[in-house]
């Protein structure tokens, strides 16, 4: 398939982008068998560290690493910061919905949204109507997932506002590349993604109730370490040197959060909690949940604990209230959305239903409520038997998707089998919300999609991964030329 | 009408348990049909008792009771003083639209023999297409006097002869749904429903579009008015229930429930 597509390092053309010109020498230069081995060497290291996850519905059931790719994906300083101007903006525009759609409803008078689009969207959680967490802040941790089209071109290509992962790899990369590839870091100033844990940890402070001690209790919650994101839990605990608990680590009683120690209950006051809304008290959600912690929403609603992120937060992310999100963004900010969405057809829309299955050989097509890559066609890859059956699926169930076009996602070059080539990314940033404002972490988590011409960037469906540098102002380092001054004065 | 109250919830356990954590949705509130004169929730054991609303707008009480516990009784008493409005609620403590009930559950999602029902038993959605559905429901079950088998939804209710009072009405809120009418389940107390029942009384509420909310319960056939006490609502009756529990040790438990109403003109 031929979408030509802007190449994040070698531009439009042959030459390199005159920013990164030194990057492309120094891709150039070092032999791709150095390359390889570098990249051999930083995924023993990620194999060893047991960063692996499992894949759904495969029978070898076998925990795999992403492939990691030696190649960095790099944003210059300009262009980081007015991607960041966008990312505050949609950020605090998520935290506003979900504090007016789980409050008075403001949007909903406006008339901005269909009402139908909330109320009869499971999604939305008439468990947490009037509840409102400490300091008012829901979407403490999102990953906003990003597409580029060309230099200036980004667009959000799906807003994750529940529980997103992925952040150990942003700081897994970095490590491996600082250590293998020493020279970058010495040539190009990159902006440090060390500081995640300390920034998280201290957003989590931010949120404790207010009347909590000085210095508030707070925890990782994990469902425990058949969870595929397990690692990720426990080095997040780790590195922000705080406890990683189960369920039955917690008890809830007289509305107080404790964890049960050797010494005796610790009062909590900060949950990070990587299990789902329904699995988090089985009194209020799903009872069959083992995983939950009884009483939880009770303390919640009391406002003695804060849990991160906060429940009911699906529906901000929800693929059917994406398309409506250049609207909430505008309602709330009172400016337009400076990072664009993907234009998107509802096909619960008469008309976008029929321009869709008009275009499905050029449209990618998605399930509302899927994620991983599953349930999902993409037109232009698609076999004709692929596209009949999908079609099929689509007429019986037309407001279960959205439609997009294809984009010609931005590539940047990457170690294949025959050397190195163009291969398509995303990015997901991770952008944090406290009480004391929103602030994106200079970084991110950069998905490529190893085969060639695909475009499908997920860890399920064979997709990588890279480290992502921000360049900090200046770009380059200036290198010191030292010379001897002559000491005698002429004359 | 004076009502007298008397609702006794029994867990009795094979073996001690280490903690018990209940939410109780067992406080009825005031409505312009409905005055709570006089109501206290006890239990037989020491424990923490704390107060709540949830997003329904139900009163609720969270109970922390701390083990080792062998049996743990609930014991409701309360005087209510109730009128009519022919069904029509006012005054109820809202916080959802009514939109919202379109929402169906696994319980109270109609298929399409319930749908096919709803459409012979109703000819639009107005009142007295309500009144004959309800109507329909009465005459096509028989009653059930027992205790609501845990998890039964609707749409395997509708097949059988013999129905609760529960699963009437959470037949009403299906076929209500497939008639595009937004309704919700009620638990409460009603008089008529007979003495020393094994479970509390059923019903459901319909929305009609320039009346509000109204009752209908089809166990009786015919709207509640002075003889019910509402108490809870959601979308179906496993989210309205009495008590929501979760206990930590070994071991099955037993569940006795007594409901008494005592109704006075």
């Amino acid at each position: 398939m031929g979408i030509a597509a802007f190449d994040e390092i070698m531009g439009n053309g042959s030459a390199a982008r005159p920013e990164l010109a030194d990057l492309a020498r120094w891709l150039a230069d070092t032999p791709a068998d150095e390359l390889r081995r570098r990249q051999e060497a930083a995924e023993t290291t990620f194999r060893q560290l047991g960063i692996t996850f499992a894949v759904y519905g495969n029978n070898d059931a076998s925990e795999r690493i992403i492939p990691f790719d030696i190649v960095p994906r790099v944003f210059l300083a300009d262009e980081w910061a007015r991607l960041s101007e966008g990312l505050v903006q949609r950020v605090e525009a998520i935290n506003c919905f979900l504090d007016d759609i789980y409050g008075e409803q403001e949007i909903l008078k406006a008339g901005v949204l269909p009402e139908d689009l909330i109320f009869l969207n499971p999604q939305f959680r008439p468990e947490i109507v009037g509840i409102r967490p400490p300091h008012g802040v829901w979407a403490h941790i999102c990953g906003i997932d990003l597409v580029r089209t060309g230099p200036d071109e980004f667009f959000v290509l799906e807003d994750n506002a529940r529980t997103p992962s992925g952040v150990s790899y942003m700081l897994e990369n970095r490590e491996a590349m600082v250590r293998l590839c020493p020279e970058l870091f010495g040539q190009f100033r990159v902006a440090a993604v060390d500081s995640y844990p300390d920034r998280l940890l201290e957003t989590m402070r931010s949120v404790a109730p207010r009347g909590c001690a000085q210095n508030p209790t707070c925890v990782v919650l994990t469902p425990g370490h058949f969870n595929s994101a397990y690692y990720e839990h426990s080095f997040l605990a780790d590195s922000m040197g705080i406890e990683l608990v189960e369920a039955a680590d917690l008890v809830v009683d007289d509305d107080v959060v404790y964890m049960r120690t050797i010494g005796g209950r610790v009062k909590i006051d900060v949950i990070y909690r990587r299990v789902d809304d329904d699995f988090l008290d089985p009194i209020v959600f799903r009872p069959d949940s083992m995983l939950g912690v009884p009483g939880l929403i009770a303390a919640y609603a009391a406002g003695n604990v804060a849990i991160i992120n906060a429940p009911g937060n699906g529906i901000a992310d929800d693929k059917a209230i994406y398309s409506y999100m250049p609207e909430i963004v505008r309602f709330y900010s009172g400016k337009d959305a400076k990072l664009p969405n993907v234009e998107t057809f509802r096909c619960r829309e008469p008309e976008a239903l029929r321009y869709t299955l008009d275009h499905l050989d050029e449209l990618v097509v998605k399930l509302v409520d899927g994620s991983g890559g599953y349930g999902m066609l993409v037109g232009p890859t698609a076999s004709k038997e692929e596209i009949a059956t999908f079609r099929a699926v689509l007429m019986a169930e037309p407001h279960r998707y959205i439609a997009q076009p294809t984009l010609a996602l931005s590539t940047v070059p990457t170690l294949v089998e025959a050397g190195v080539a163009p291969r398509h990314v995303d990015f997901r940033p991770f952008v944090l919300s406290g009480s004391k404002g929103v602030q994106v972490v200079p970084g991110g988590l950069t998905r490529v999609a190893l085969r060639e011409g695909s475009l499908v960037v997920n860890s399920s469906q064979g997709g990588g991964t890279k480290d992502s540098f921000v360049l900090l102002g200046g770009g380059k380092r200036q290198s010191q030329v030292m010379g001897s001054m002559t000491q005698e004065q002429s004359l | 009408m004076r009502l007298t109250i008397e609702h006794r919830t029994l867990y009795a356990f094979t073996a001690p348990q280490g903690r018990v954590v209940q939410l109780l949705r067992m406080t009825p509130g005031d409505t312009h049909d409905q005055t709570v004169a006089a109501w206290h929730v006890e239990v037989d054991c020491d424990a923490r008792m704390t107060d709540h609303r949830d997003g329904f707008g139900n009163a609720t009480t969270m109970l922390y009771c701390e083990g080792p516990i062998a049996r743990l009784e609930l014991s409701v008493t309360g005087e209510v003083v109730t009128s009519s409005s022919g069904g029509v609620l006012h005054g109820t403590n809202e916080t959802l639209p009514p939109r919202f009930f379109l929402r169906t559950t696994p319980a109270t999602a109609a298929d399409a023999e319930i749908g096919a029902f709803a459409k012979g038993a109703a000819t639009g959605n107005d009142i007295p297409a309500l009144h004959g559905l309800n109507r329909e429901i009465r005459q096509r079950f028989k009653d059930d006097c027992g205790r609501p088998a845990p998890g039964l939804t609707a749409a395997e209710a509708f097949g059988r002869e013999a129905l609760t009072a529960r699963d009437m009405a959470q037949v009403f809120i299906a076929a209500a749904s497939a008639i595009g009418v937004p309704a919700r389940y009620v638990w409460g107390y009603c008089d008529l429903a007979g003495d020393h029942r094994p479970t509390p009384h059923g019903w459901a509420e319909a929305w009609v579009a320039g009346l509000g909310w109204i009752g209908f319960d089809p166990w009786l056939g015919q709207s509640p008015e002075e003889h019910h006490v509402r108490v809870a609502v959601a979308l179906d009756a496993a989210g309205a229930a009495p008590v929501a529990g979760s206990r930590l040790g070994e071991g099955r438990e037993r569940l006795e429930v007594d409901v008494t109403v005592q109704g006075e003109a």
